[in-house]
């Protein structure tokens, strides 16, 4: 039993917008993974919901005219997983919020509320930062694309404004075209944990083998998710050796700010991050086919 | 023979399918809802509790604070009632508590028509308190000038074990001794079983009636009487289908509260269901005990002297206080028997939330700090850790003074063999020596210590009741109960076997009803298969002996000369088949000249008791950049004589080895030093082990009957979760030469050790 004063089910987007506005104290549900949650722990005891659970149109995958592929915002891990557009151009994606709680969850989670929630832990979160997604947000002056890094505000808090909702999350095709990547989620268990730390690397290879682009991005390293551009530029025009690996590795201690809690030590989450970098920059040179 | 056969489990479709009823679902519609206020202080005393907010919202009944309740403290552990009051449980709460002694306490409570209603009222409560300074280490609760939890209590120590043998300050001064000494830690665990604990009370013709997932009906009928300060026959307890207890339900949880309040309210049914977070801190906790261990080796081997000390958080009541401490101090001197002794344990209490019964029973504290310990002594005498212990271990014959068990079979390198054999252990020792990678692998093991029932400590007694129908099928009611173990089908097992009927002709009568059950302690101690095996032999063969008299009625034929085989009245002399017992309980049933309802009911009081013995075998791979293990393998042994259903047996291990997992690598509720609060009491945040950070559990069994059951059985149900932790930590330190003297091995600890050990 939720302590729930109202539920407003929108229709379409543009009934969500109309309810946005209308009701603008409504808590925004999606799959309720995590608002239920935040209800059942007395945080949002008697507040109204505006459920856009039954907006199929913002459900799937999808290429667009140019090349930018588009997941719709209410479109299930388990989906994202499974999604055959997904597994050709940005496989670790799927395979990234495939480690999210457990099956039901993943069944139930989507990405748009994953990212909403604002969280620096979100699985989805530190790959869309390293593959340079861009939000898309559908208000009542039309639609807005904010780069995901823009979108965070601050732990728990990103850039949705009065009367809109997230519709889709849209990755450039110059952002993923002949790139390969790797998420690592360094957790406490194998399953149903959230990340101590997660990151995703992905690389894209030049012709004579050099790394033409690497770049990098954390979860749980700050307040929100971060990339990590001193890393990145240590790796770029570099050969795929040790020594890179091992240059961007160190380098990632310039951008990650993570901190100390009863969860982990600062100490010990900049040991894993700089571990983590170098294995997931390794593991995305051999899928992008670069010699170890 | 059914005993022996791994028949399917006599719930498992109802439970499979979702029929089977538990107390929520045995709960009416109608019933009140409680909740309860839990202070937010970790010691203090409550000055004042404003109601009148709460009062307000609509929907709640009734607001009732510490100031209310009856003035009748009360003891909580599932222990059998001693009419020595030098024996009795600490009597040391009330149903809410003016003074608070943890973060978590019991100040009020809220009965409201509905969930949100009583959730909000709680919310609007407003609580004054007068704070007092804490203390939540157990070293510095026993301190002179430390906080002061109850006033019968001074210094806070609630019991004290003292073992001496020989002489051992004499014995260290024995030139060429090596000495070996370790302190070792063990978190506090919660049970996490699934089921929370749930209870459903209202009272029926001047009675109270409780329906509660509890282990041990019986028991909680005389708490409840005791808390209320009322005859314990105006209380009736009701014990349905419950999901899972590991000790938590061995106590008096919430079902003295939940009875009182409906008191409180006409009688109205009083429903009181705890949240998760409400189980790990306002339940029972496992001990959290530290432990100081020195050995004096002589060159050849031999022990020359042991001091063994422990100190038990026993938190803020005192539950099964100090009983888990002592269970643990008294195994060490019998595991490696060693002629100069000195023991010490201690159990002192703490503002943290009160620590209770928890599968093992203080044996995995004991066995992770003495196999560590025994591990590090291996390794300063650079001797083979098996051969080592062979060398120690308690031997064939040895007979303890106290409660007369006797050690008698080969038992323990028995399950040694079978445990290397497993895994393979000589090649792998052989193959992990001497690495060098950011990756190695380990091979560790350890043995266990375990002691069936609580008999010469407290009573052991079993009752069963018979009722025949009229087709010879059987009802079985005992009050022995069924938590999800499957004791219900082992006593079926044996209640067919020794009636001489079809095991699908017996009826587990699964509900314990304390004002129909006959009486019965209840599931703890792993003692239900060995003790309620008595009863059951003893009242098949009254119900068998009264069967066959009447079948001398209806055959002519000396009862003497007959025998039930396979639901038939068989004469013996030929073997001939006379008639089914359903043909002869018809007739007795409806026989004009003499029918009689053929039922027995008996109660044996058991004075023996047995050891449980075996060993855990664990192979590690240690990522030692990333401070992780993983469990490549795990195995174990056990001795719990004849296995009654082996595929139950076999699950009832791999269980407890999940449990041990936890225990050894991820599993620890903690507290926020500055305020006693926990920081993580969900079942997120608290790392409980996963199938995934499973490895296939592997299990063997070694079968040497037990010679003082009637079916050759002894424990089974709390030996697997005591020996997994050592093994795992042993391996770890097979695999880095790091020894970590503490449970959990987590992340945060390898780093810390591995960074200390120059390993990053």
């Amino acid at each position: 039993m939720y302590d729930i004063q109202a539920l407003y089910e929108a229709t379409s987007v543009a009934d969500a917008v109309a309810l946005r506005l209308a009701h603008p104290e409504a808590v925004v549900i999606a799959g309720g993974s995590d608002v239920l949650i935040k209800l059942r722990e007395g945080k949002l005891a008697g507040c109204s919901l505006l459920s856009i659970y039954g907006l199929d149109e913002l459900r799937g995958v999808s290429l667009e005219d140019d090349g930018t592929l588009r997941i719709g915002s209410l479109t299930s891990f388990s989906h994202i997983t499974k999604d055959p557009l997904i597994q050709q151009h940005i496989a670790v994606l799927g395979e990234a919020v495939d480690q999210v709680g457990g099956p039901q969850i993943r069944n139930i989670g989507t990405i748009g509320g994953n990212t909403c929630n604002g969280v620096t832990s979100a699985d989805s979160a530190s790959t869309l930062f390293a593959w340079d997604a861009v939000v898309e947000l559908t208000g009542p002056d039309g639609v807005r694309q904010v780069p995901i890094a823009d979108f965070y505000l601050g732990a728990g808090r990103v850039d949705l404004r009065p009367g809109e909702i997230q519709t889709a999350i849209r990755i450039p095709r110059a952002a993923y075209e002949g790139y390969r990547g790797h998420y690592i989620k360094y957790a406490m268990r194998n399953a149903m944990d959230i990340a101590t730390t997660g990151c995703s690397v992905n690389v894209k290879l030049a012709a004579d083998g050099t790394i033409a682009d690497a770049r990098i991005a954390y979860g749980v390293a700050g307040p929100v998710p971060c990339r990590c551009p001193a890393a990145e530029a240590a790796a770029r025009g570099r050969a795929p050796d040790d020594e890179t690996v091992e240059a961007f590795a160190r380098a990632v201690l310039t951008d990650i700010h993570p901190r100390d809690s009863w969860r982990a030590s600062k100490a010990f989450r900049e040991h894993i991050a700089v571990e983590l970098a170098r294995r997931a920059l390794r593991k995305s040179i051999e899928l992008a086919g670069g010699a170890r | 023979m059914v005993v022996g056969k791994s028949i399917p489990r006599v719930d498992a479709y109802d439970k499979a399918a979702g029929r089977a009823q538990y107390t929520d679902d045995l709960c009416g519609a109608s019933a009140l809802v409680a909740k309860i206020k839990h202070a937010e202080i970790a010691h203090g005393c409550v000055r004042s509790i404003d109601t009148s907010a709460a009062e307000a919202i609509p929907g709640v009944v009734k607001v009732l604070t510490c100031f209310d309740v009856p003035p009748y403290q009360f003891p909580t552990a599932g222990h059998p009632w001693s009419t020595d009051p030098h024996h009795q449980d600490i009597a040391d709460r009330l149903l809410l508590n003016t003074h608070v002694r943890y973060y978590g306490d019991d100040i009020a409570a809220v009965i409201a028509e509905n969930e949100v209603a009583a959730a909000q009222a709680v919310r609007a409560l407003r609580v004054e308190y007068d704070e007092r300074p804490f203390v939540l280490d157990v070293q510095e609760a026993m301190a002179p000038d430390a906080p002061q939890l109850h006033d019968e209590f001074p210094g806070n120590v609630v019991g004290h074990t003292e073992v001496r043998r020989g002489d051992y300050a004499a014995a260290i001064a024995e030139p060429g001794l090596t000495k070996v000494e370790g302190w070792y830690e063990t978190p506090t665990v919660q049970h996490c079983h699934i089921e929370n604990h749930i209870c459903v009370a209202h009272m029926e013709a001047g009675r109270v009636v409780v329906v509660s997932s509890t282990q041990i009906p019986h028991i909680i009928r005389r708490v409840v009487g005791q808390a209320l300060g009322i005859p314990w026959g105006k209380v009736r307890i009701i014990k349905p289908y419950i999901g899972g207890g590991f000790g938590n339900k061995q106590d008096a949880l919430y079902e003295p509260l939940c009875a009182w309040l409906t008191t409180q309210v006409g009688g109205r049914p009083v429903k009181l269901d705890c949240s998760r977070e409400e189980t790990f801190v306002s339940n029972r906790v496992r001990h959290a005990i530290r432990f100081h261990i020195i050995t004096w080796v002589r060159p050849d081997g031999t022990f020359a002297a042991r001091k063994f000390e422990c100190f038990s958080n026993q938190g803020a009541y005192a539950s099964h206080g100090h009983s888990i401490c002592a269970k643990g101090t008294n195994a060490f001197p019998q595991m490696y028997p060693c002629d100069n002794l000195e023991c010490d344990g201690w159990t002192v209490y703490t503002n943290l939330p009160a620590a209770g019964a928890m599968r093992g029973y203080g044996i995995p504290q004991a066995m992770f700090a003495g196999e560590a310990h025994m591990e590090d002594v291996c390794r300063a005498m650079g001797a083979d850790p098996v051969d080592f212990r062979r060398q120690h271990v308690m031997p064939v014959g040895y007979v303890d003074g106290f409660s007369k068990n006797e050690n008698y079979f080969d038992t323990f390198n028995q399950v040694m063999d079978k445990g290397m054999e497993a895994i393979d252990f000589r090649r792998k020792q052989a193959a992990y020596r001497n690495q060098t990678g950011p990756v190695r692998r380990g091979v560790g093991m350890a043995l266990f210590w375990y002691n069936t029932a609580v008999w010469p400590i407290s009573l052991e007694s079993s009752s069963c009741r018979m009722v025949l129908n009229q087709d010879g099928s059987v009802q079985v009611q005992t009050g022995e109960t069924e938590i999800g173990q499957g004791c219900d089908t082992a006593f079926a097992q044996m209640a067919a076997e020794a009636l001489g009927i079809p095991v699908e002709n017996v009826h587990m009568v699964s509900t314990q009803d304390t004002d129909i059950t006959p009486f019965g302690t209840g599931a703890y101690a792993s003692r239900q298969t060995y003790v309620g095996g008595f009863s059951i032999r003893q009242t098949a063969e009254l119900l068998k002996e009264r069967i066959l008299k009447y079948a001398q009625e209806v055959t002519r034929q000396d009862a003497w000369l007959l025998d039930i085989a396979d639901g038939n009245i068989v004469r013996r002399s030929d073997g001939r088949v006379l008639l089914s017992v359903g043909e002869l309980a018809t007739t007795a049933l409806y026989s004009l000249e003499h029918s009689q309802h053929l039922t027995a009911e008996s109660t044996y009081q058991i004075k023996n008791n047995a050891y449980s013995f075996g060993c855990s075998f664990a192979e590690v791979e240690v990522d030692i950049p990333l401070c992780k293990v993983r469990l490549l393998r795990m195995v174990n042994v056990h001795d719990c004589g004849r296995l009654i259903n082996p595929q139950l047996a076999e699950a009832q291990v791999h269980g407890g080895m999940s449990m041990a997992i936890g225990y050894g690598l991820s599993e620890e509720l903690k507290f926020d030093p500055r305020t006693g609060r926990a920081l993580n009491n969900n079942l997120l945040d608290y790392k409980l082990s996963t199938t995934m950070d499973h490895p296939d559990l592997e299990v063997r069994f070694v079968e040497n009957p037990e010679p003082t059951s009637p079916y050759g059985t002894k424990a089974l149900g709390e030996p697997p979760a005591c020996s997994g932790a050592p093994a795992i930590r042993n391996a770890i330190l097979n695999a880095t030469g790091v020894a970590v003297n503490r449970t959990p091995v987590t992340p945060h600890i390898l780093f810390d050790r591995f960074r200390e050990a120059g390993l990053l």
